[in-house]
């Protein structure tokens, strides 16, 4: 049994832990409400691009560019997991990661080639662990003070290069969607070819005039929205990850509370007890004089 | 003249402006344009200038770097990659 000193310390430790968990989730709420107004700002732009895409795609047909059509092939599968770079926040990366590695497993088995581009030091990290060389690329996020355009675009330009050089007949990015503060669902994208969503163009069909011409708007349009795509997808992980780092600091916090209030009365029935020994001592010499 | 113009002017991290105009003019890559309401559906890649958004006797400046510009039954939107507006000193 510990010594009531020991139990002290004890005590004290967990105090200073929950003071650090505390601390960190009140970080957290400030950064999340930061960061779902930066998703929320972003929306506009991804879902007019969408709009455009799909106007300009009705027009074009089958021969556009290729990150639009494909390469026809679906044997070379590329997939962007993109995850958080730092821990404490329960299972936000794993689920992510988690949901990847089943893909990946499937498409290896249906012997199809795997080339892994990783996003986040967490996603590293595991990935490679899990596929070893398949890993072709990582990009760390924390070399950027904020996620913005300029941490999306090394990486939309890696895809857009692999695309057009034959390297991959399908990019999938793999990210956890920001349902709500305490909801984080990881899901899947089709980057490459465009998934072209055509209900969401505006007016389907109205004559359009086009300055260049239809394939030179599309040709510097897809990579842009390849960008916006994986910022956008940037953007909900973060704001995911404050999400799930809050929901993880906040149970740490009321678990390091029980922890507390239950050492504190192991404690104080410790001391108790030892008072009572002491009095039985001293009344039993007393009566012995 | 047919109302308003509905125009937005939205950058990938945020939306820059967003209201009814008079008039419209930005830098497309054949040449300077200028939209009214009414207008018909047209669509442009834009190089890097100015564009100038007329209401009543208000005009407003927003330096973009390249994007594109959509016109459409709904109105005009500019996806610019970078936008800021110009504050008139």
């Amino acid at each position: 049994m510990a010594s009531l000193k020991e139990m002290r310390n004890r005590i004290g430790s967990v105090k200073a832990t929950q003071k650090i968990t505390k601390a960190m989730q009140m970080v957290a709420a400030a950064k999340l409400k930061r960061a779902q107004e930066q998703a929320e700002n972003a929306r506009p732009y991804a879902t007019r691009m969408a709009s455009v895409i799909a106007n300009l795609a009705a027009g074009v047909g089958d021969d556009g560019p290729r990150l639009m059509t494909g390469t026809g092939a679906d044997q070379k599968h590329l997939v962007v997991v993109a995850t958080a770079d730092k821990g404490l926040a329960g299972g936000f990366s794993t689920n992510v990661i988690r949901a990847a590695r089943d893909h990946i497993n499937s498409l290896i088995a249906n012997g199809k080639t795997v080339e892994i581009v990783a996003v986040g030091r967490k996603s590293r990290d595991q990935l490679t662990r899990l596929f070893g060389d398949k890993v072709v690329k990582t990009f760390e996020l924390s070399e950027h003070k904020t996620v913005g355009l300029h941490a999306a675009q090394p990486i939309a330009e890696l895809l857009a290069e692999k695309f057009e050089a034959d390297e991959a007949d399908k990019v999938t990015l793999f990210y956890s969607q920001f349902k709500s503060v305490i909801s984080q669902v990881p899901s899947s994208r089709q980057l490459a070819p465009a998934e072209v969503d055509v209900d969401a163009s505006a007016d389907a069909g109205a004559l359009y005039e086009y300055e260049p011409s239809e394939e030179e708007i599309l040709e510097t349009l897809l990579p842009r929205n390849l960008t916006t795509q994986i910022l956008a997808a940037l953007l909900e992980n973060q704001a995911g990850f404050f999400g799930a780092q809050m929901a993880a600091m906040d149970n740490a916090t009321r678990n390091a509370g029980d922890l507390i209030n239950s050492l504190t009365l192991q404690y104080n029935r410790k001391r108790q007890a030892q008072i009572t020994t002491e009095l039985i001592e001293i009344i039993a010499g007393a009566e012995a004089l | 003249m047919a109302g308003k113009l509905n125009f937005s002017l939205v950058a990938p991290e945020r939306e820059i402006f967003a209201g009814s105009v008079d008039q419209v003019d930005a830098p497309g890559v054949e040449g300077d344009f200028g939209v009214l309401p009414g207008h018909a559906p047209f669509m442009t890649t834009l190089r890097e200038g100015v564009v100038t958004v007329y209401d009543g006797a208000q005009r407003r400046r927003f330096d973009v770097k390249g994007g594109f510009a959509d016109v459409n039954g709904e109105g005009l939107s500019i996806l610019a990659e970078e936008a800021s507006e110009i504050v008139e000193g």
